[in-house]
C-alpha cells in the first residue's frame, strides 16, 4: 500500500467514478438512440446504446438525491458525445431508485435488466446470474432469450454486499479497487467470520486484528463469508452453467474466486470491457437501454 | 417467472414463492394476509406490464417476522390456501 498517500483523511472506500464513448461509432438523428439508467444504492449508471450496440456509458456515486443522480448519470454517460436528452428515443429506468428517473419513459425492475444485460455480454448460454450490488444481492436464473425464469432475493440488509466491502476498506484502510486482490493474499484460507452482518462483522474483525491477525487473513475471512452467503443463494435458485456475476462486486477477484470455489463452477471470464465497453458493473444499465429498444419499436408499431 | 421473497439464516431458510406465470392478478392472497405483506404489483413481463401479486417492498427484508405466524408448521398459510391457481407456496427448511 506504498502508493496510497499517508495522509489522516484519506477515503478508502471511495471507488473511482468513470466513462467511456465509444467514439468509432458514430450517432445519426435516424438510429434508434436509447439510454437506460440504473439508479444503485451505491452506484449509479447510464448507459447509451445507439441500435442495440453500446456507445457510452458513465458510473457515478449515487447522492442522497436519486432524481438528481439519475440526471448526473445520464449527462455523463452523454458527455463528449454531443447527444442531448432529446435525441434519445426511449429512456428507462432500473434500480433502487428507478421510481425516480425524471426523464424516464418507463421504469422497470433491475431483475429483468440484470438478465437481459448478462445475454447481451456473455451471449445466450447464460442461465445463472448473480448481481452484488451495493446493498443487496439478487440470484437470477433466465433463458437463453435473457428472460427471467426464477429470481431469489437476499434478506434482511447489507450483509455481503458492495456497502460491506467499502465499510471493511475503510476499517482496514485497504483502496478499495484492492480489496480483493489483498484478500487473496493469505497462505491459507481463514475460517469465515461467523455473522456477515456489517455491524457485527465490524466488532468481529476488530478482535480478530486484536489477537493478531493481519489485515488480508481478517479480509480474507470476511470474503470467505460473504462467498458462503451468496453460494446459498444461488443452490436455492438453481445453479446452472453458464454462471456469471454482474454488479460492482464482479470486479471484487476476492469474492468472485471464492464463489467459484463454494460452487465448484468458474463464471464465464470477465469480458474485456476497456475495449468493448461490455461491464458486468453497468449489465443493468445495458438491459434497461435494450428494453428501451425494444419497447420504441413495439410503440412505432402499434 | 419464480419469484422467492425470503430468508435464510441458522433457523432454517423459509421463502414465499409467486409464480407469475401462473398468477391471475385477482388479489385473493392480498385480502386474506393478516400482515398485509402482500400487494398487487405491475411486472414486466415480455414486453409488458402485468398485474401480479408480490411481497410489499417494505415487508421483503421483514419476512422472517411478518410471516412467523403463518409458518407452514402451523398448517396451510391463508395466502397459499387463498390461491385458486396455487401460483403462491412457502418453502420452509428448518436446520
Amino acid at each position: 500500500m506504498s502508493e496510497t498517500p499517508k495522509k489522516e483523511d484519506v477515503e478508502y472506500w471511495r471507488w473511482q467514478e468513470y466513462h467511456r464513448v465509444f467514439s468509432e461509432k458514430k450517432w445519426k438523428n435516424k438510429d434508434i438512440i436509447t439510454a437506460g439508467v440504473d439508479v444503485g444504492s451505491v452506484g449509479s449508471k447510464a448507459a447509451v446504446m445507439i441500435d442495440g450496440e453500446v456507445y457510452s456509458w458513465g458510473v457515478m456515486r449515487t447522492g442522497s438525491n436519486s432524481p438528481d443522480s439519475a440526471k448526473k448519470a445520464l449527462s455523463w454517460a452523454m458527455e463528449g458525445t454531443g447527444l442531448r436528452v432529446e435525441d434519445l428515443k426511449y429512456i428507462v429506468g432500473t434500480g433502487y431508485g428507478r421510481v425516480n428517473v425524471p426523464m424516464a419513459n418507463k421504469a422497470i425492475t433491475e431483475i429483468a435488466c440484470h438478465a437481459k444485460g448478462a445475454n447481451y455480454i456473455w451471449g445466450p448460454s447464460v442461465r445463472t446470474v448473480l448481481d452484488v450490488g451495493g446493498q443487496d444481492i439478487k440470484a437470477i436464473h433466465c433463458d437463453e432469450t435473457g428472460r427471467v425464469t426464477s429470481f431469489l432475493m437476499n434478506d434482511k440488509c447489507a450483509a455481503g454486499t458492495g456497502r460491506g466491502m467499502e465499510v471493511f476498506a475503510d476499517l482496514l484502510k485497504i483502496p478499495i479497487e484492492k480489496i480483493g486482490e489483498v484478500s487473496l493474499k493469505v497462505e491459507e484460507e481463514p475460517p469465515p467470520v461467523s455473522c456477515t452482518c456489517v455491524a457485527f462483522a465490524k466488532t468481529e474483525a476488530m478482535g480478530l486484528l486484536r489477537k493478531g491477525w493481519s489485515k488480508e487473513k481478517v479480509l480474507a475471512a470476511y470474503t470467505h463469508a460473504m462467498a458462503i452467503r451468496m453460494g446459498n443463494l444461488i443452490k436455492r435458485v438453481g445453479l446452472e452453467k453458464e454462471f456469471v456475476i454482474t454488479g460492482g462486486q464482479s470486479k471484487n477477484i476476492g469474492i468472485v474466486s471464492r464463489i467459484e470455489t463454494q460452487l465448484g463452477v468458474k463464471c464465464l471470464p470477465m469480458p474485456d470491457w476497456r475495449e468493448n465497453g461490455l461491464d458486468p458493473m453497468i449489465a443493468g444499465a445495458i438491459g434497461a437501454a435494450l428494453f428501451g429498444k425494444a419497447l420504441y419499436e413495439k410503440e412505432q408499431k402499434s | 417467472m419464480i419469484t422467492h421473497y425470503g430468508y435464510s439464516d441458522g433457523s432454517g431458510e423459509y421463502y414465499i414463492v409467486i409464480d407469475a406465470a401462473k398468477c391471475d392478478g385477482c388479489g385473493e392472497c392480498v385480502k386474506v394476509c393478516p400482515q398485509s405483506a402482500l400487494e398487487l404489483v405491475s411486472m414486466f413481463i415480455d414486453l409488458d406490464d402485468k398485474t401480479v401479486a408480490a411481497v410489499t417492498e417494505q415487508q421483503r427484508k421483514n419476512i422472517k417476522y411478518a410471516c412467523s405466524p403463518c409458518k407452514p408448521e402451523t398448517g396451510k398459510a391463508p395466502c397459499v390456501t387463498a390461491c385458486k391457481q396455487k401460483a403462491i407456496w412457502c418453502v420452509w427448511n428448518p436446520r
